[in-house]
């Protein structure tokens, strides 16, 4: 008998309890992101697709068609284009194709640019409906985002 | 009211009581949303219309649209009726209820026996169409339906006859009546009649909530292991008849809880007594009922029965006890 009343209090006082946590809940401010709406800022640490560094001195991109980064490639997913031009020393790029498709974002190319023309871009509202879409002209993206 | 003509009086009750069901089952499932939302710590809905106010009126359009699949092997009849037979008796409830002083489409002599009376076909339409459907999971889920409301209506009534003994009236008019002039009238805090009123109050919540199938006793339609158990087979309006039919009922047990245990129309502290009060307090009660299903987990079936036959039963029949022999007594 005493184990029965006891069972019936303990258990009705442990029902208050969680009654009482989640009213606390519901008068606290909401947690989530409206997505559409507000984006939060991403991580540094958040790898999307690669993307050239835009430099303020040159008012351009820092690459030197070294090739070093479609050499290292695993997935040979980067080819660059460049064409030479009057008064200057080296070739200037004209082209810096990413296959998004095959990239695995696993950063050498970031890692071996000797002078840190690459890094990773923070877009990740990436969609489409063919796989030539992800095809990314990344001095055509520079050039949109700084124009 | 007397100038009205008999005719009109009666269509005007039979067409705002219809109104009153129809606009709370769209809101109260609003409502649930937003409630759920918040206690889960997000929005809820808030695109269609401001706070979402308008979602109610596209998951109605949504549902009406929706084809009238009557799937094969069904018995036709049953599976038609069946929604109608969870509505109706649902709306005829608000015929007694009053509302206020004068707010009441009828007021019968036996106005609480009438309402448990139409309250118990509920369980018969769930029934019905479970069985008409032809589907092992609406099956299961009548039968747990079945058991549960006979488990659950024992407590209930028992909680009712003690009500009964006490004011010594069906007439719900006069049971409200009975109640004004502040909140220590109510029959929840009436320690004359007996010690227990708060537990019978109790008691009649757990059991109005395992009647209407809520959460954490909503074994009828236990979406991990039954799909939608006795709605599986319904598309479109046949099921939002029956979501429609499972609010209104919440409305009419909130509403009985109010006018049996909380004054009904009465004012706590003696001030302008009215409809808003009764309103007041039902809606409080309603967020009660959605507050507990978004706080608790589905219990098991065998905890269901148990916390019945064990637990409330016993109490309510001491309650009983106690009851008359303080009547006796005093």
């Amino acid at each position: 008998m005493y184990t029965y009343l006891k069972d019936i209090c303990v258990g009705t006082w442990s029902l208050l309890v969680g009654l009482a946590i989640t009213i606390k809940y519901f008068f606290q401010p909401v947690v989530t992101v409206q997505y559409p709406h507000e984006v939060i800022p991403m991580t540094p640490r958040y790898r999307g697709h690669t993307e050239l560094v835009w430099d303020e001195d040159k008012s351009s991109h820092k690459c030197i068609l070294c090739m070093s980064c479609q050499r290292i490639c695993p997935s040979q997913c980067i080819s660059l284009d460049g064409e030479k031009r009057e008064g200057m020393k080296q070739k200037a790029l004209t082209k810096y194709q990413l296959n998004f498709t095959t990239c695995s974002l696993c950063g050498l190319c970031v890692e071996v640019c000797p002078t840190d023309a690459l890094t990773f871009s923070k877009d990740f509202n990436l969609a489409g409906f063919k796989g030539e879409e992800f095809v990314f002209d990344l001095v055509k993206r520079l050039e949109e985002k700084h124009s | 009211m007397t100038i009205f003509p008999e005719v009109i009086r009666v269509l005007a009750f039979l067409i705002g009581i219809i109104m009153f069901v129809a606009l709370n089952a769209a809101y109260l499932v609003w409502l649930e949303r937003k409630e759920a939302g918040h206690i889960q710590r997000r929005i809820g809905p808030k695109e269609v219309g401001p706070f979402g106010l308008l979602q109610p009126l596209a998951d109605a359009l949504k549902l009406m649209t929706k084809q009238l699949i009557e799937p094969e092997g069904v018995d036709a009849v049953l599976f038609k009726i069946a929604p109608i037979l969870v509505m109706v008796p649902a709306i005829m409830c608000f015929v007694t209820i009053p509302f206020s002083e004068t707010l009441a489409a009828r007021n019968l002599d036996v106005g609480l026996l009438a309402i448990f009376a139409f309250a118990s076909v509920n369980v018969l339409g769930i029934l019905l169409g479970a069985w008409g459907s032809r589907n092992k999971y609406a099956i299961i889920s009548a039968a747990r339906v079945v058991s549960q409301n006979v488990a659950y209506e024992i407590p209930m009534l028992v909680v009712i006859v003690t009500l009964v003994m006490i004011t010594g009236s069906m007439n719900l008019h006069d049971i409200v009546t009975q109640q004004s002039g502040g909140f220590w009238h109510w029959n929840i805090f009436r320690f004359s009649a007996s010690p227990l009123m708060p537990v019978s109050f109790l008691i009649f919540f757990v059991c109005m909530l395992a009647e209407t199938n809520r959460a954490p006793f909503d074994m009828a339609e236990a979406e991990s292991e039954l799909i939608a158990g006795a709605f599986t087979e319904y598309p479109g309006m046949g099921f939002g008849v029956f979501f429609m039919g499972e609010y209104a009922n919440i409305v009419v047990g909130t509403s009985m809880a109010t006018v049996l245990f909380l004054g009904g129309w009465d004012c706590p502290f003696g001030l302008f007594p009215g409809v808003h009060w009764f309103l007041i307090k039902m809606y409080l009660l309603i967020f009660t009922v959605i507050w507990i299903r978004w706080t608790y987990p589905r219990t098991t079936f065998y905890g269901l029965l148990n916390l019945s036959w064990k637990i409330l039963i016993p109490v309510s029949f001491f309650n009983l006890i106690l009851t008359s022999a303080m009547l006796k007594v005093f």
